[in-house]
Parts: structure tokens; sequence; C-alpha cells
């Protein structure tokens, strides 16, 4: 009632400002958390009964297509969009956002996490406010392990991992050791693979922007992970991304998987996993470092520059992404269904009860830095990607390189020295270092 | 040694096996589709796959919920019936001219037409998007029906052009010695004598149109969009998604599959007629 009321007062303030009704039209992805959104914007639209929502549910890769061109050509067909981490920065420095300025006293931006803050910001700009966000972590079998008489300690090595896998692979039932992505993607197993490299010591680029593959840290993490997977994994691995192990592990076919914290909801949801009582929950692996062993991504809201409405827009986003909407969330959907990650006021002790992944999203996300990402210096930001409008190219290229490896068609230390030359030859054709 | 009548009764049955094989193939994933949409998404992604579970309409249930069907099935209805109405009005009188007034430039303005259709859409996105934004037709079904005009002209001017080659001119000049100008000559002798023809060209058209999900997906947002982009809205990054998306897809192809059922004589008739010189 206290939130109705509240928003009920916002509403008359709207309404003074906004006379004319005004469409918006929102750009998101079929992601579960927004399409919860979605429903609950008929209390927005109730109380702002001056601004309409259209929306435009899209595929992650085509949404990321449809907005380019739109932004690019000026189309100004969307009014909200929902863009990743990634975007939000790059966007943002080439003015292709509106800048997140004057929000209001009660939207409370110093309640969001300062990573994720950080994250989606240009030198101090705010581009986007984030919507959910989510770090990785280990999902591992409690019962698998115990039968096992096995222990999984809170922060895992990988080479731990990798015992605990040997011992709990028996593909002749059907139970494989760990689930990992392998599907190629910048976005796939980059993500994942970076992230192992990272918290070996490697590093994308040295401060000269020149690729470290050939490198003993890459050459490590690549063997281990190829390694490990291979030996350990379900058949045809090369093929999986989140989806997949997120299905394989929900019909109780893996004893670990290193993923999304977001999957923490899913695993646990007994409409959708049959070992949803079964699942343990540990730090993201680490190995010679824990610094970049953690990925951190937000999906956020943001307006285009060129909306034409865009204080309609402002008071849409800065609601979705608000403590009111988290409240409203808990009222009707229940208090573990609340957008994880983006603020410290989420993570009350009634979401911590009812959400037990909760404390190591917590943890795993005030640990990450995307401005710090490896155990040595490194010229650009991001922890599992590299924010450089190349990347998206170079990492699916890298992927295709690693997904060949697990697959066998090319040894380790040949694809290294592919990826090396290949990210090598586009650097350059790119104009680093700039 | 087998005698003439057996041979020929083994020889229909191979005939029939084969064929029963190849449609069979080809109707699988349609099937599994239907199949898939009746099943929870934990059972969708079973491996091994199953064939046997216990069915349920809640993917069904969930869409109705989530997005209005029926809007998308009607701009859906609106484009392609346009786009092929309008299509026809071009490629008639195109196809015509061609195959009842050849120059020597026919063959080659044929060939050039066809070569249009080789160049890969997203070539020419950006200034598609930015001529329909000029003229301020974004996620409007009018800029669609225009596309698809355009896109499948080349098609139906060639098969109306196939048809109308095997129609004995002698008809045609009869019809002009009784007095027919050229409209009375089209509309009276000529496109009742093509009807299977036009017809199936017409059905293909419909076809491609409804299926289009290149300019659909880029041209459209909340307003215009038809059924591809429904399809397309289903797909998750972060979630399970096969059985809900199998059972878009199902309500997305049930009109056109039913359309083309309903037609089928007309379609095969059109298709094969003209096959025999």
């Amino acid at each position: 009632m206290k939130i109705a009321k509240a928003l009920l007062g916002t509403t008359c303030l709207a309404l003074a400002c906004h006379a004319q009704a005004e469409t918006l039209t929102i750009a998101t992805v079929n992601n579960a958390d927004m399409i919860r959104m979605q429903r609950l914007s008929e209390t927005f639209e109730k109380t702002h009964p001056d601004i309409d929502l259209n929306w435009v549910v899209l595929e992650e890769n085509v949404l990321r297509q449809r907005l380019t061109t739109d932004i690019a050509t000026q189309g100004g067909q969307f009014d909200v969009l929902t863009i990743g981490m990634y975007e939000a920065s790059l966007w943002g420095d080439k003015g292709w956002l509106a800048p997140m300025n004057n929000l209001p006293a009660s939207y409370d931006v110093d309640d969001v996490f300062p990573s994720v803050r950080e994250g989606l910001s240009v030198d101090g700009t705010l581009y986007a406010l984030p919507f959910y966000a989510e770090s990785s972590m280990t999902y591992y079998r409690k019962d698998l392990f115990e039968q096992a008489g096995l222990t999984m300690p809170e922060h895992p090595t990988w080479s731990q991992i990798a015992d605990f896998a040997a011992k709990l692979h028996k593909p002749e039932q059907e139970q494989y050791g760990i689930c990992l992505r392998g599907k190629a993607g910048w976005g796939e197993n980059m993500a994942l693979i970076t992230t192992i490299a990272n918290s070996f010591g490697a590093r994308w680029f040295d401060e000269q922007w020149q690729p470290e593959f050939t490198g003993p840290e890459w050459t490590k993490a690549a063997n281990f992970y190829v390694d490990l997977l291979g030996k350990y994994g379900p058949p045809g691995a090369s093929s999986n991304g989140f989806n997949e192990n997120l299905a394989l592990f929900n019909s109780g076919k893996c004893a670990m998987w290193v993923d999304a914290t977001v999957a923490g909801s899913f695993v646990t949801d007994a409409s959708q996993s049959k070992v949803a009582d079964k699942v343990g929950f540990a730090f993201a692996p680490h190995e010679a470092t824990e610094k970049g062993s953690a990925w951190l991504y937000s999906w956020a809201l943001a307006i285009p520059a060129t909306s034409n409405n865009k204080d309609a827009a402002m008071e849409f986003v800065t609601w979705a992404t608000s403590k009111d909407y988290a409240n409203l969330v808990a009222e009707t959907d229940g208090v573990a269904n609340v957008p994880p990650g983006t603020r410290q006021s989420t993570y009350s002790e009634a979401y911590m009860k009812a959400a037990p992944f909760a404390q190591v999203t917590l943890e795993s996300l005030k640990q990450a830095d995307p401005a710090d990402p490896s155990a040595k210096p490194v010229p650009y930001v991001g922890i599992q990607l590299v924010t450089i409008p190349e990347f998206q190219a170079i990492g699916t290229q890298v992927g295709k390189m690693f997904s060949a490896a697990l697959t066998g068609q090319m040894p380790v230390e040949q694809m290294l020295n592919a990826a090396q030359q290949s990210v090598q030859r586009d650097m350059k054709r790119a104009g680093y270092p700039k | 040694m087998l005698t003439l009548k057996q041979s020929r009764r083994l020889n229909t049955l191979l005939v029939g096996g084969v064929s029963w094989i190849v449609a069979l193939l080809l109707f699988f994933p349609i099937f599994w589709m239907v199949l898939t949409s009746f099943k929870t998404e934990i059972d969708a992604f079973a491996t091994p796959p199953q064939l046997f579970f216990t069915p349920t309409l809640e993917n069904y249930l969930h869409i109705q919920d989530r997005s209005g069907y029926f809007r998308f099935a009607w701009n859906s209805v609106v484009i392609s019936f346009g786009a092929t109405a309008l299509g026809m009005l071009f490629a008639i009188p195109a196809a015509y001219s061609m195959a009842f007034f050849e120059t020597k430039r026919t063959k080659g303005t044929l060939l050039w037409m066809l070569s249009t259709k080789m160049l890969p859409p997203v070539g020419v996105l950006v200034p598609i998007y930015l001529l329909a934004k000029q003229f301020g037709l974004l996620d409007t079904r009018t800029v669609l029906v225009i596309i698809y005009t355009l896109i499948n002209l080349p098609i139906m001017v060639w098969m109306i052009y196939t048809y109308f080659r095997d129609i004995p001119r002698d008809i045609l000049e009869a019809a002009r010695m009784d007095g027919a100008t050229t409209l009375q000559e089209m509309v009276k002798v000529l496109l009742p004598i093509s009807k299977g023809g036009l017809a199936s060209t017409m059905l293909l058209s419909l076809i491609l149109c409804w299926n289009e999900a290149f300019w659909s997906l880029n041209l459209t947002s909340a307003n215009a969009a038809p059924l591809t982009a429904l399809i397309a809205s289903y797909s998750s990054p972060e979630g399970l998604f096969w059985a809900k998306l199998s059972a878009v897809s199902t309500l997305a192809c049930a009109p056109i599959l039913i359309f083309g059922w309903i037609s089928q004589k007309q379609l095969v008739r059109g298709l094969s007629f003209g096959a025999v010189k």
C-alpha cells in the first residue's frame, strides 16, 4: 500500500509536467527478469496515465543489430534500450546515449554497487541504469559430493575443481564431472575462458596492446581448460552455452558448473530443476590469483540520444531500476525474484534467507573490479571482455579457435599461435596502440 | 526371376517407400516442433529426447498471457496479402509483355531482374532504413508491403512468364480478331486460362512473405511487427526457452499451413503446369 501511495504521489507530480500522453517504445530481451518487468509495468502505466508503454522483445543479437542500425542512422525508433555493460560504455563514449544526470534523490544512486556503476559509466558519467547484474560462481551437487566424501571449499582453485571433476565423472551414468561453456562467442565461451585465463595470471593485452596468447600463462590456462572440459565434460561440450549447460545441470547431469550468478534462481527453482534442493554454491574458482576470476556483467536500461521522449523515458528507467520496483517484485512474486546484483539494499535479511546463492553473488559483485582485471597491468577495462569496439569480432574469432581446440580439430599450441597472429593483425589494422 | 507384373509391383512399392521416407524426413522437424510445444522446458531439453511425456498447455497459455498473438497474426496477414496483391498487379502486365511481345532484350531483362535476388539483403539495410526513416515509414505495414513486393517481384514475373509462354498465341489473336482491347484480352482470355499458374504464384509469394524475417525484424518495432518478430522474441540469452519457442513457432506456422492445405490442389496443379513442354 505504502508503495502504491508513494507511486501515486510521484504520478501527480509527473502529471503536472506532462499534460499530453506519450508513447515509449522499450526494446528488451526475453530474460525472466525483463519479462517480469514487462508484466509489472502495468503498475507504472496506472500511476503514469500520461505514458503508454510499447514493448519490443527481441533476440539478443538481433536487438544489438537493431539498436546499432537505429542509433547509427538516427532512426529514433526506441526510447528505452536494454543493453549490456559492454555497449553502455562504448555507446556512451560515442555520444549515442543520453547521460543519466540529475537522478532524483529518492533514486539513491549511491545504493547501486560501485563496480556496476563504474561499468556503466564513461569518465564518471553514468550512461545506463542497471536492471540486474551478475558475476560468476561455482554450482555443485551437494549430494554427489557427500556420496563421494568430498567437500567443496568456499573459495576453490581450478586445480581442486579438476580433482573433483575427475572423481565425479561417471559418463556411463550420464553424470559428467563438470559442465562449462564451449560454444564460440565473445559473450559465450570467451567470457568463461577469459576469467580462467585471468586467474592463471594471463591478460588479453600488454600495456602496448600486444596480445599474449603465446605467453606461459595463456598456454597453461588454455591447456587446462581444454583438458578439463575434454576429459570430464559432457559429450559435445563445444556447442554448449549458458542455456545448454543450464539444461544439463537442471536435469542432474553435471556434478559442477561454473557460470553466471543469475543461474542461482534457475537451478533452485523446482519447476525447472530436478536438483533444486541439492545445489551448493561456491565462489568462482581461482588459481594463481583471485583477480579477474569472477566476471561482472549487467543488463541495463539506457535512453538513446535520438529519443523524442527523454523525460518520460527517464521516468520509466528510474522506476524500473528503483528500490520501489524491487519492493513491488518482492510483494507480487516473492523476495527471491528481485532483480539481483544492482543494489546494496536488495541484499536484505529476508532476501539472503530466501536466496541461498545471495551471499556468494553479493561478495563476488563487491570484489569484481573491471578496471583491475589481471595480476599484471592492462591498458583496457573489463574482466571477461575488453571494452573496445573491436572486441566483439576479435573475441568471437578467438572463441571459435578455442571451440576448435576443444573438439580436437587443432592442438592447443597451434590454436594459441593462430589466435596470437589473428589478434595481432586485427589490432594492427584497427590502429592500436592508440 | 521376377515376372513383369511382379517387377512392376516391386517398382511401385520402392517408389512409394522412397517418397514416404522423403516426406517423413521433411515433415519430421515440424512434427518435433509441435511435439516440443507440449513439453515442459525441462522435458524439451531432455537427453535422450523424449517421445512420450505428459503433455502440457502451459507454453500456449504463457504466450497468450505475454503477447497478443492476434495482433502479430493480423499484421502478417495484411502484409503478406497486401504484398502479394500489389506484386501481382505489376507482375502480370510485365510477364504479359515479355511473353507475347518479346524483344531481343527480354531474356537479358529477365536475367537482370533475377540477379537482384543475388545481393545479400543486409548490403542494402542502411540505405533502406534511411529511406524508410525519411518517408516516416519505419514500423509501418506499408514499408513491409513495399519491400516484400519488390523482393518477390522477380520471382513472380519469372513464374508468370513461364506460364504465359505455354499459352498458344493463336487464342489471344483470335480474341483480338473479335475486337477485344488489350485489357479485355488479358482479363477475359489470358487470366482465366492461366488461373492455376497465377494461383500457385500467389501462394508462393504469400508463403515467402509470411516467412520473411530479415526485413520484418529490422524495420518494425511495436506496431507493425508480424509473426516472425513474435517468434524472435521468444529466444532468450539467459533462461530455457525451447518449449515456448516451439509453441510460438507452431502458432506462427499454423495459419499458412492450413491455408496451404486448403489450396493444395491448386498449388500442385500450378507447379506442374508448364513442366511438360
